[in-house]
């Protein structure tokens, strides 16, 4: 690629970085969801499917703990779902990796930029807005 | 229909929704949506936690490709990214007192907003001297063209930040990644070359997402049943688009697409109307 030579190497480096980080987390979590879904199948694909009414998905699938918990006896359903956190978590892991970028680049007024998108997103997260 | 059925339909839908999806630059999730409710007749809350999933497997899917050629603007991204981010937080807590029937009409009425917007003549040209503010933030970049790297300084920024707020507002109620309202910050107000402005709003719609879904997942909106034939569909059907678009002369496709987004949104805002949600 030409841009090597007009881009600072710096960030040349960071887009190389993000580019690779959301490529495998995409890869990974794919992975894991199909995993998890043929087996899912195998052994629910004869049911009926219950959609049309919304309750709520049961603890399990919801928290971490549940979905750890499902995971450790073989759970299916929690084998997806973890591909599902897996997925959400990859932009996440990206801005954490920007973050670095940034500290390595020593450009300090984004580094407090990307420490306020990380401080929104850890709000959200655990900041009770479930309910 | 049994689940295995169930599943197959949706896993080749969300693989048409991801094609149709990053061909025209609209994202998985608006075609996420309508599949569910209105064919599937899933509620919309499992169909908006789908179409969240949907929205970060299409972005984070070509956004790998797009920031490694460099045309993606990382520091316009992330600053954005709070406007954003802010919004999506929002957007996830005004959603527990709206009704559905509402979200439904929202939806419908973005749906022929982004429809719209696909077909709007875009500008391509660059700035060449910007706003005090966007030297301040560091804002200002280049892009690689088949002429070699184009500089481009950009304006504006307060009206594309609360814009942008908006979008995430949005996107945190409906599931969808509000590409068009992304774009339309940047490119519109900000005045951003329209590759740069496509790519680096894909590229936030990842992060837009996230931000709601640990939200949405927390209150069971994401059900695995459905999560996982949508992200393998998604994310095959975007895989097969980014390949086809380098061969393809998507124009009249656009047209089509938005066609056909127009009359699904207005049977979703008939449905929502009449309380059938």
């Amino acid at each position: 690629m030409k841009t090597k030579e007009t881009k600072k190497m710096t960030d040349y480096d960071m887009e190389q970085l993000i580019g690779q980080v959301l490529r495998y987390g995409v890869l990974l979590s794919g992975s894991v969801a199909i995993i998890g879904g043929i087996w899912y199948l195998f052994q629910q694909g004869s049911r009926i499917p219950h959609y049309t009414k919304f309750t709520g998905e049961p603890a399990g699938y919801t928290s971490f703990n549940g979905i750890y918990k499902g995971l450790l006896s073989g759970s299916a359903t929690e084998i997806i779902q973890l591909g599902v956190v897996i997925l959400i978590a990859t932009p996440i892991i990206r801005i954490i990796f920007s973050l670095v970028s940034f500290i390595f680049e020593k450009d300090k007024l984004y580094i407090v930029v990307t420490f306020i998108v990380l401080a929104i997103i850890l709000f959200s997260m655990f900041g009770g807005l479930a309910i | 229909m049994t689940i295995l059925t169930f599943t197959i339909i949706l896993l080749l839908g969300a693989y048409l929704a991801g094609l149709a999806g990053s061909l025209t630059g609209l994202g998985g999730g608006v075609v996420i949506i309508p599949l569910l409710t209105l064919f599937f007749h899933v509620d919309i809350r499992y169909a908006i936690g789908a179409a969240l999933v949907a929205s970060i497997a299409t972005s984070s899917g070509s956004a790998s490709a797009y920031v490694k050629e460099g045309i993606t603007n990382i520091r316009l991204g992330m600053f954005l990214e709070i406007a954003t981010t802010t919004g999506a937080v929002i957007g996830a807590i005004l959603a527990i007192y709206t009704p559905v029937n509402l979200v439904a009409i929202l939806f419908g009425v973005m749906l022929i907003f982004s429809a719209a917007m696909t077909l709007r003549k875009k500008h391509e040209g660059a700035l060449l001297e910007g706003s005090k503010l966007s030297y301040k933030l560091k804002l200002n970049g280049s892009y690689p063209t088949k002429d070699g790297m184009v500089d481009y300084k950009l304006k504006n920024v307060g009206a594309g930040f609360s814009i942008m707020t908006v979008a995430g507002m949005l996107s945190g109620l409906l599931g969808i990644g509000s590409g068009a309202l992304k774009v339309l910050a940047m490119d519109t107000a900000m005045k951003v070359p329209f590759r740069v402005s496509t790519t680096t709003s894909n590229f936030m719609v990842g992060v837009t997402a996230a931000a709601s879904a640990v939200v949405y997942l927390q209150r069971g909106y994401i059900d695995p049943g459905i999560a996982f034939p949508v992200i393998i569909g998604v994310l095959a059907g975007a895989f097969t688009g980014s390949k086809l678009l380098m061969k393809i002369d998507v124009k009249k496709l656009k047209l089509i697409f938005s066609i056909a987004i127009t009359l699904i949104a207005l049977n979703m805002i008939y449905n929502g109307i009449n309380h059938k949600f």
